[in-house]
């Protein structure tokens, strides 16, 4: 879809009051303890504005920038699959007196999400997680509950982060589909500016409700400039069009071992990754008995508990621990879900206690392929 | 003598056993039968004669102080009982009692020995013949130290 | 996601740490019950303490009564063998794939069982047993750890009254007291009757087990593609979200548990996939 129009900061502003003034809960970048995170906002001066942030293996630090841009940075820790898939989720109650019990489900939230900011890879995400929530032979109803009716507001990335590899799993910088609207910001010494493409009918009418002119040619080439920039500068790559096979036939790869050396099995990489989606439940009851509920929550392949079977941990070792979460990451998902669980947006590289950097290991095994 | 000999080679242990082995065989071998609760042979007794079960079944033991006779494994027809006649020190490292009415051939261990020591030929039938065996009841000893229906603490 | 509440009605003892606990559905109506295919499992919550899944071990051709065989080793298995008749369980199911009953029809049926692996194995014997015609040979071989482990012990001993079914039953440790097999239960399938080219195997027990069990039938000339296992894995969800029961590039609770042998041959020799 061609870009469509120009809006200023102030039409910035005017789509997040119009999102609201629609009913939308209005969600994007802001900062919070020295990182970007995302959280409610309500203006144009709760984003990380003029920040950018430097990211490398196992490091990740805030800069200010030489400019004022709203998203002059790459992802932070956080990612959208908190909204639509909670951390923490109560799934029901049960009401238990003499005459019996009675199970409640949990009311899902009903306001409307708008996500501001969504990056390319981020809607990769989003579009691999519906894969596993709803499209398959059931339906999660609490993802479903807060993904429908989202309104996407995507941004072309202006800069790549130095742990960025979306340009090999083909999933960016540039916003193809899957958003709402898509802002390209153009910030220089002479303006500050979004181009802004059209991506559905709801975005084509909040698009009427806010001031915008028609792009320039001059703009236009400017916004395309500023993705080719991007794609020029990616942190990392990632060969990816043959890691499917490359993984299944190096299951017992030496080099499982030596990344078992340095894994804590922390989990943060499943906890940043936009697309994990594992969970475990935790059931708990009132001290009087007279109320009993199942509590979902994140859980993380890498820790024992994840594969007990009776008296024991089928994946004991921590080489196996990575092997799983490496592998159906980048090869067993396409198994599963028809397409890959990774989308190359660097946060397990960054967000890794120790650095351990997926896109080295994979090429790690591949230069060392017992043939 | 026919009728011993025609009764050997449909046994499985002698399936396929060549003409000239057979009667070598044959001349060590006779018919025996035991009671319910007889013993086949006894712990750390020679090893002199072994048998090819026909009918009913055999039960190999060990006995603990206190846990009585524990069953290792139990035979039964088509199987053989006694595999330490071939292989020194040639001496029975568990007892083998009848669990019903067992018929056998009895083979004289000490006998078939000494004609595999003169006839190598022999020798390495015999050998072809008990090893898989041996390796099959190794195997099944470890799946069963495994103890793989026992709940694990 | 939300359970279904069941009623405890009846509860027997099969072995030392084992119950087999008859559930009925409260909210039941004639035309719900929920119907299983052999092999499938449910998931039953103790309220407070958790859910597990649970093969159904009774009578496809009886759906009302929920029937689960436990053995008491974790938490919420411990609390469900603990229940007093009449307590409320929780109830979600059926799930999985069940054991391939329409490929068994004209074919000689194998059943290799080890443990409580006789569980889910039972469903399918009922089956076969209701419908004796439609099939060949069956032959059921059990292994158990020792006699008194041995499960449904009276049924299997009223089967094996009749003449159109093979039964074996071997324990790995015994006293001379136990007058039956003493052997492991994959040593029992050399010496069956069946048709190795036309038969069909069910098997289902501890993996090292089973490993050793589809060794002994592919050395009897059973195709791979005629063997099936039921595989354990930790299942959590049983709908292919929580991610727990990934075996390689299959979920246990959605692809299975249930596999035919030459889909998962590779996994089976993995350590710790």
């Amino acid at each position: 879809m061609a870009a469509e129009a120009v809006v200023t900061l102030e039409g910035v502003q005017a789509l997040l009051d119009g999102l609201r003034r629609n009913g939308y809960r209005t969600l994007g970048p802001t900062l919070r303890d020295q990182a970007i995170v995302y959280d409610d906002i309500a203006t144009i001066d709760d984003l990380p504005r003029g920040w950018t942030d430097e990211q490398d293996g196992g490091r990740y630090r805030l800069l200010r920038r030489m400019d004022d841009a709203l998203f002059g940075y790459a992802v932070g820790p956080h990612s959208w699959k908190k909204y639509l898939h909670p951390p923490l989720l109560r799934l029901w109650r049960a009401e238990h007196d003499d005459g019996g019990v009675r199970v409640v489900a949990e009311p899902d939230p009903t306001d409307k999400l708008a996500f501001i900011g969504v990056r390319s890879c981020e809607i990769h995400a989003l579009a691999i997680q519906d894969r596993v929530f709803l499209e398959g032979a059931y339906v999660d109803p609490h993802y479903r509950a807060r993904r429908e009716g989202n309104f996407i507001v995507a941004v072309n990335c202006g800069q790549a982060g130095g742990t960025c590899f979306c340009v090999s799993m083909g999933t960016g910088p540039k916003a193809q589909s899957g958003f709402d609207l898509a802002l390209t910001e153009i910030v220089d010494t002479s303006r500050h500016a979004f181009v802004v493409e059209v991506g559905s009918e709801a975005g084509r009418r909040m698009l009427g409700e806010i001031p915008h002119r028609s792009p320039t040619p001059d703009e236009l080439d400017a916004a395309d400039a500023v993705v080719t920039r991007t794609e020029g500068a990616m942190g990392r790559k990632m060969q990816a069009d043959d890691v499917h096979e490359l993984l299944l036939r190096n299951l017992e790869h030496g080099r499982w071992d030596d990344v078992a050396q340095r894994c804590l099995t922390c989990g943060n990489c499943t906890m940043v990754c936009p697309t994990c989606f594992c969970t475990t439940v935790e059931d708990s009851s009132d001290l009087a008995g007279r109320e009993t509920s199942r509590t979902r929550r994140w859980d993380s392949c890498f820790t024992m508990d994840f594969s007990y079977i009776h008296g024991g941990s089928v994946r004991a070792s921590t080489s196996s621990r990575y092997r799983q979460w490496m592998t159906h990451k980048l090869s067993t998902w396409f198994d599963q879900f028809g397409t890959s669980g990774c989308v190359g947006c660097g946060r397990c590289i960054t967000w890794c206690p120790v650095g351990i950097d997926i896109t080295e290991e994979v090429t790690a095994i591949r230069d060392s392929e017992p043939r | 003598m026919e009728g011993l000999e025609r009764i050997l080679r449909e046994h499985p242990f002698f399936a396929g056993l060549g003409d000239a082995s057979a009667d070598l065989v044959c001349g060590c071998a006779k018919n025996v039968r035991f009671e319910a609760g007889q013993y086949l042979f006894r712990e750390g007794e020679p090893a002199d004669q072994f048998y090819l079960v026909r009918h009913g079944r055999v039960a190999l033991e060990l006995s603990a102080p206190g846990r009585g006779a524990i069953t290792i494994q139990t035979l039964g027809e088509g199987d053989v009982v006694g595999l330490s006649w071939l292989i020194p020190p040639y001496r029975w490292t568990n007892d083998a009692r009848a669990i019903d009415l067992v018929r056998a051939i009895a083979i004289d261990g000490a006998c078939l020995r000494q004609k595999c020591e003169d006839d190598h030929d022999l020798g390495y039938e015999m050998m072809k013949r008990v090893v898989p065996i041996l390796v099959e009841r190794l195997q099944a000893t470890r799946l069963q130290l495994l103890d793989v229906y026992g709940v694990r603490a | 996601m939300v359970p279904r509440i069941a009623r405890l009605r009846r509860k027997r003892r099969d072995g030392p740490q084992v119950w087999t606990l008859d559930l009925e559905l409260e909210d039941r109506h004639a035309s719900e019950a929920p119907r299983f295919a052999p092999g499938q499992f449910n998931m039953l919550t103790v309220f407070g303490v958790g859910e597990v899944p649970i093969s159904v071990s009774g009578d496809p051709a009886a759906p009302d009564r929920l029937v689960h065989t436990i053995r008491s080793v974790g938490a919420v298995s411990s609390a469900l063998t603990r229940l007093a008749p009449g307590a409320a369980i929780g109830f979600r199911g059926p799930f999985g794939t069940g054991w391939p009953m329409e490929e068994t029809v004209a074919r000689d049926v194998v059943i290799v069982a080890g443990g409580l692996g006789l569980a889910p194995l039972r469903p399918a014997l009922y089956r076969l047993l209701a419908d004796r015609l439609r099939y060949g040979r069956i032959v059921l071989l059990y292994g158990a750890r020792s006699p008194e482990d041995i499960l449904f012990r009276s049924e299997l001993e009223s089967w094996r009254r009749r003449l159109d079914i093979a039964i074996e039953v071997t324990v790995d440790h015994a006293t001379s007291a136990w007058r039956g097999r003493v052997g492991v239960v994959p040593a029992l399938v050399a010496r069956a009757d069946f048709d190795p080219l036309h038969a069909i195997a069910l098997v289902c027990g501890p993996e090292v087990m089973m490993r050793f069990a589809v060794a002994a039938l592919r050395d009897a000339g059973v195709a791979d593609e005629s063997i099936y296992l039921s595989m354990e894995r930790n299942m959590k969800c049983a709908i292919a979200f929580c991610g727990h029961c990934q075996l390689g590039t299959v979920f246990v609770c959605r692809e299975g548990p249930v596999f035919r042998h030459d889909r998962i041959r590779g996994l089976l020799a993995l350590k710790e996939i």
